[in-house]
Parts: structure tokens; C-alpha cells; sequence
């Protein structure tokens, strides 16, 4: 199995929006090489989860640690060594509107390999457009010309720009058309795979959970109230958990992940 | 990070490439022009290699793929990623087709001169459609919005009068004060009377505050529009059957012609104020005579040529506005363009009829 040492690790967790608690004492581990599927009912702090891990909510207290450094507290400087070593696909895309899907990608590299030669930029931007499952006419267009599947696809592409270890997907099948939503659950599984990428997937997608998720965290009274397999979920008794799984999207996609694997 | 050492040696089957350490973007560049540099037929051995990204493995598919390059001493890992770049070996294009300079900057000209006429008869075609909302209303009154057009009084005309109250008042101190300077070579400061009633009666009081107008509200005009379009609230308006002309243009439009005289009214009176605050203090002519001078030597047709131009104007600023927000498609950034696009068509537009109404006013005698 998976799963070797934490390459995220979160203890006590605080974080609150004026009077409304988000998280209060919030514990998580992400496993290196894994895929993780956080849930939650809306509101519960999923994306306010993720921004915290990756430094752009600061947290009211708690320890995060992210590939082994202590990400609270860090200079910008010490936090861009990190931020190297990790790609985010943002709900929407959140391309750059000004520039073109290639330039996008090649966005992170120039950051931080200012020096190499454009013909060799172009190829880089060239096979991660590519390998993200975009068609070859996409690198000159502007992502007001994209479809919302294409968007996706060009923000996964300037995620793994850099060759991440860490990769953070924010809803990326939400929005998207079944054969869409599928096609971008393989692309990812298989990336996952070729790259030894470990995933953090925020979803409410449950076709997404019962197919590429290898542990499901699920938040809920503003902590993890449990991680583990979808079949360890079932095992459980806490009403959200079941109603989750259980209700009538869950059963119809426990039923067709069976299916295929039959 | 381990350095990448190589070595090109001489062996029977060709000259071998030694790779050791890490492979990744942060060498792409050197390791490139090594690989470039080391003579063919080539051999690159990954034996040494502990880390390898998908950059490195592209570099060494790609001189496999074009010159042949054997590869040996390839860990599980290496292969699974060369494998999965030579998979995405699909040239994507990168730039967008250029063309010769010449035909790019012609094709640029016409395309601005295309864009310039369809602009004007896109503002005329918005004109005939405000003028049938206009006239759908009067025919059924019901439909007039008179709490959105009140709304827009207060924004247009109450919101901005501390602005241009002040701007006004300083307006006029200015014009005193460089006329002060050159009447006075002559002896003939009292002259300065007149050059600030006339000039800020007859001309700049509307101008200024046309220009105030359009920079405070056409382009709030236009940016509130501009985003109802992308959030797709006017195609929603639409299909409940509420005319977006109707409830959103006229409103504003009325609003500009009715507040822009009163606006430009009360800057005149703020630039005269401040003309006469300046004469007092500078050139000691009492408040009493400065005002009974400027009774004197402004005609009343100044006063009427000034507010006669007020609502013509506001109507201008409206229509600039509202019709670029309506033209916004697509993107958040267009808002912004369009929005200036609003501004600079207003104050151009307002411009040019104003020097139209200079030459008109002369002609019928009231110079």
C-alpha cells in the first residue's frame, strides 16, 4: 500500500472568520504518494483548509508543516523554496487573463529559471500543454477563448509546470460535463501515477471520491472527524458520513465505480 | 543538489554521456548545451542519475527522437517519465501566426479605421434605441422607474458636488490670478473681471464640469453595465421581458441631462466666487463692486450659450457610457477597457461639439 512518511502534516488548527469558528484543533496527515479527497458539506471549511496549507490564509494557531518545513511564520523568501516544490489548480483556473495558455506555463519557470533560452521554454510549454490533455492549437489562445474544461486543463498545465511533488486541486470536476469530469479523473490518476504526485483534492464530486481518491478526509464540526478509505467511511456511524455516501448520489456512484471495476 | 558530471570518452560503439545526480529544470539549460556539444553517434547513460524530472527526461527524448542517441543504464522511474513525455510529444503551438511587418501594420490601420466607424455607428445605433425607450415610456408613464431615476440624481448630481464645487472655485482663483498678472502690464487689472465672468460663464464652468461628469459617472456608467453584462444580469433582465434600455439607460441618461445644467450652473457660481474671493484679497476690489462689474460686462446670452450646452453634453456622457458597457463581452478585463473607452469617447465627443457650438453661437451674434 501507500504511504510512507506525512509530506503534509496540520496540528491544532485554528481558524476563524470574526465570530464564525472555521477550524477549531484541526488534525490532518497527507501521505506521500497519495491521493486525499477532502469533503465537507458547504461551509465547512474545505478551501479555507487548503488556503491555509499553502500560506494565503494565515491561521489563527496550529502547526503546519508542508515536505518537512514549518510553514508558519516563514519569510517570503523561505516560503518560495517551498512554493517551488508544489503546483495549485485553482477552482476557476485563475489563468493569467492577459496572456496566452503557453505563456501561462511559462509563467513559473521564468520565475525561477530566469535564464533558460526561449526555444527551449517554448518545448517545455509545448509537452505540458500536451501532457495536460489540451489539443495542440490551445498554446497561442487567451483563456477568454477556452471552454471551462479546457481552463482547467491549461491551470493543470501551469501547476505542473515546475515538475511538482505536491499537487493541490480545488473542486476540478466541478463545472465540468460527466465525460469531461471523467476524462479529467483519468488524466489526473494517471499523472499521479507517471509523476509520483501526491494529490490534495478537494471535491464534492463523488464519481471523483469512489474512483482516483486513495483516502477521504471528511470536514465536518470544524475539524477532520475522519480519514480513511471509502470503505473504512462506510464503516462509521456519524450521520453526515452515511447520509454522505449513502444517500442516493452515493449509491449511484458506489454502483457505477463497481460496474467499471467488474 | 548533486552537480551532473559528465564525461565524453570514446568507446567502440560511440561517444558516451555520462549523467550523474540530478537531472531536472534547475540544469535544463547547461545540460542542453552539453548534450548539443557532445558529437554523435551519442550514447547517454542515466546509470549515475538519482533524480530525474519530466524536463530532464524531455531532454534526453529529444535527442533520442532526433539524433538517434542510444539510452542505457535507465532506472524504472526514468523510463515511466520518458515515456510519458514522448506521449506528450505532440508540438503544441506556442505563439500566434505573425505576418510581415508591412501587412501587420496596414492590416492594424484598417482594422482601427473598421473599429472607428463601427464604433460611431454602433453610438448612433444605442441613440436611436435610449430615443425608443424614451418614447416607450412616455407613451405608457407607468413604466417610468422613478426610483431608479431619483437614485441616479443623487449619484450623478449630489455626490459630486463637493468635487466639482471645489475644482470650480479653484478654476476661477486660477484664471484671476494668470490674468491678474497680464492685465497688469497694461494697468488694466480691473479687466480681470471680465475674463473670469465670460470665460466661466460662457465656456468653462459647462466644460470643466462636462469633463468632471464623464470622468465620475460615465465611467461608472459604463463599469456598472459592463459587469451586469458579464454576470449575465442584463440577459436575465431580458428574458423576464424588463428592457434593458428601459431600466438601465434612460434612468441615467436622464439624470446626466437634467443634473449636468444644474451642475454647470453651480460651478459657474463656485468660479465666479472664487474669481471674486481672489480679487478681493489680491487685487483689493471689494466683493460688492466685483459682483456689480460682472453684472455689467456679462451679457445674458453668456449665461444661456453656457446652459444650453449642459444638457447636450450630459446626453453625450450618458450615451459614451452606457453604450460601452453594453458592448462589454467576455472578460473582466474588457470592463476596464471599456470603461476607459467610455471616458475618452465622452470628453473627445464633448470636445468637438463644443467648438461646434462656439462657431454656431458667433454666427447667430451671440459673440
Amino acid at each position: 500500500m501507500k504511504g510512507g512518511e506525512a509530506i503534509i502534516t496540520i496540528r491544532g488548527l485554528d481558524n476563524s472568520f470574526g465570530e464564525q469558528i472555521i477550524h477549531r484543533d484541526l488534525d490532518l496527515d497527507v501521505r506521500r504518494g497519495e491521493i486525499l479527497g477532502v469533503v465537507g458539506g458547504s461551509g465547512t471549511g474545505k478551501s479555507v483548509l487548503m488556503r491555509s496549507i499553502i500560506g494565503l490564509q494565515i491561521p489563527e494557531a496550529g502547526d503546519i508543516e508542508v515536505l518537512g518545513e514549518n510553514m508558519i511564520g516563514r519569510s517570503e523568501d523561505e516560503a518560495k523554496n517551498i512554493r517551488r516544490r508544489w503546483g495549485i489548480l485553482f477552482q476557476n483556473g485563475a489563468l493569467f487573463s492577459t496572456l496566452t495558455v503557453a505563456e501561462n506555463v511559462e509563467v513559473p519557470i521564468r520565475e525561477y529559471f530566469p535564464f533558460l533560452k526561449p526555444p527551449l521554454l517554448d518545448e517545455i510549454a509545448s509537452f505540458k500543454i500536451a501532457m495536460s490533455g489540451l489539443p495542440a492549437d490551445a498554446g497561442p489562445k487567451y483563456p477568454s477563448e477556452l471552454s471551462g474544461g479546457m481552463r482547467k486543463r491549461a491551470g493543470l498545465a501551469r501547476a505542473l509546470a515546475l515538475d511538482p511533488e505536491l499537487l493541490f486541486l480545488d473542486e476540478p470536476t466541478a463545472g465540468l460535463d460527466p465525460i469531461g469530469a471523467a476524462n479529467f479523473d483519468e488524466l489526473i490518476e494517471s499523472l499521479q501515477k507517471r509523476l509520483d504526485l501526491t494529490v490534495f483534492l478537494i471535491t464534492h464530486d463523488l464519481d471523483t471520491l469512489y474512483e482516483i481518491c486513495d483516502r477521504v478526509a471528511v470536514l465536518a464540526d470544524q475539524k477532520v472527524i475522519a480519514i480513511g478509505t471509502i470503505a473504512e467511511l462506510l464503516a462509521m456511524d456519524h450521520p453526515w458520513i452515511q447520509e454522505y455516501f449513502n444517500g442516493p448520489r452515493g449509491r449511484a456512484a458506489a454502483g457505477s465505480s463497481e460496474r467499471r471495476e467488474a | 543538489m548533486a552537480a551532473t558530471e559528465q564525461s565524453s570518452d570514446t568507446e567502440e560503439q560511440g561517444n558516451v554521456f555520462r549523467c550523474t545526480g540530478s537531472l531536472t529544470i534547475a540544469r535544463a539549460a547547461s545540460t542542453a548545451r552539453e548534450i548539443a556539444a557532445a558529437p554523435d553517434p551519442l550514447i547517454i547513460d542515466l546509470s549515475g542519475v538519482e533524480r530525474l524530472d519530466t524536463v530532464g527526461a524531455w531532454l534526453i527524448y529529444r535527442s533520442v527522437r532526433d539524433r538517434g542517441a542510444k539510452v542505457r543504464g535507465a532506472s524504472r522511474e526514468a523510463e515511466k517519465l520518458m515515456e510519458q513525455v514522448a506521449e506528450a510529444d505532440k508540438p503544441a503551438k506556442i505563439r500566434p501566426d505573425q505576418r510581415p511587418g508591412m501587412i501587420r501594420m496596414l492590416d492594424e490601420i484598417g482594422q482601427a479605421v473598421y473599429d472607428f466607424g463601427e464604433a460611431l455607428y454602433g453610438l448612433l445605433g444605442f441613440f436611436g434605441a435610449t430615443l425608443i425607450g424614451f418614447a416607450s415610456i412616455v407613451r405608457q408613464p407607468k413604466r417610468f422607474r422613478l426610483n431608479a431615476v431619483v437614485q441616479r440624481f443623487d449619484v450623478v448630481g449630489v455626490r459630486a458636488l463637493g468635487i466639482i464645487g471645489l475644482m470650480s472655485f479653484l478654476i476661477g482663483v486660477v484664471i484671476g490670478q494668470q490674468g491678474a498678472v497680464q492685465l497688469q502690464a497694461f494697468g488694466a487689472e480691473i479687466y480681470t473681471i471680465n475674463l473670469i465672468g465670460r470665460l466661466t460663464i460662457r465656456e468653462l464652468g459647462t466644460l470643466m464640469t462636462a469633463i468632471m461628469v464623464a470622468g465620475r459617472s460615465g465611467s461608472a456608467f459604463a463599469a456598472q453595465l459592463g459587469t451586469m453584462k458579464i454576470t449575465e444580469e442584463i440577459d436575465a433582465m431580458r428574458t423576464i421581458g424588463v428592457s434593458p434600455v428601459e431600466a438601465l439607460v434612460v434612468p441615467r441618461m436622464l439624470a446626466s441631462i437634467i443634473m449636468m445644467p444644474l451642475l454647470a450652473f453651480y460651478a459657474m457660481i463656485m468660479s465666479i466666487a472664487g474669481g471674486g474671493v481672489f480679487c478681493w484679497i489680491a487685487l483689493d476690489i471689494p466683493p460688492l463692486t466685483f459682483i456689480q462689474r460682472i453684472r455689467e460686462v456679462v451679457p445674458m446670452y453668456d449665461l444661456y450659450v453656457g446652459l444650453i450646452k449642459a444638457p447636450v453634453f450630459g446626453v453625450i456622457i450618458a450615451l459614451a457610457g452606457c453604450f460601452q458597457g453594453m458592448q462589454v463581452e467576455g472578460n473582466s478585463e474588457e470592463v476596464g477597457i471599456r470603461t476607459t473607452n467610455a471616458v475618452v469617447q465622452a470628453i473627445f465627443l464633448v470636445i468637438v461639439i463644443d467648438a461646434v457650438f462656439a462657431v454656431f453661437f458667433s454666427s447667430v451674434g451671440w459673440g
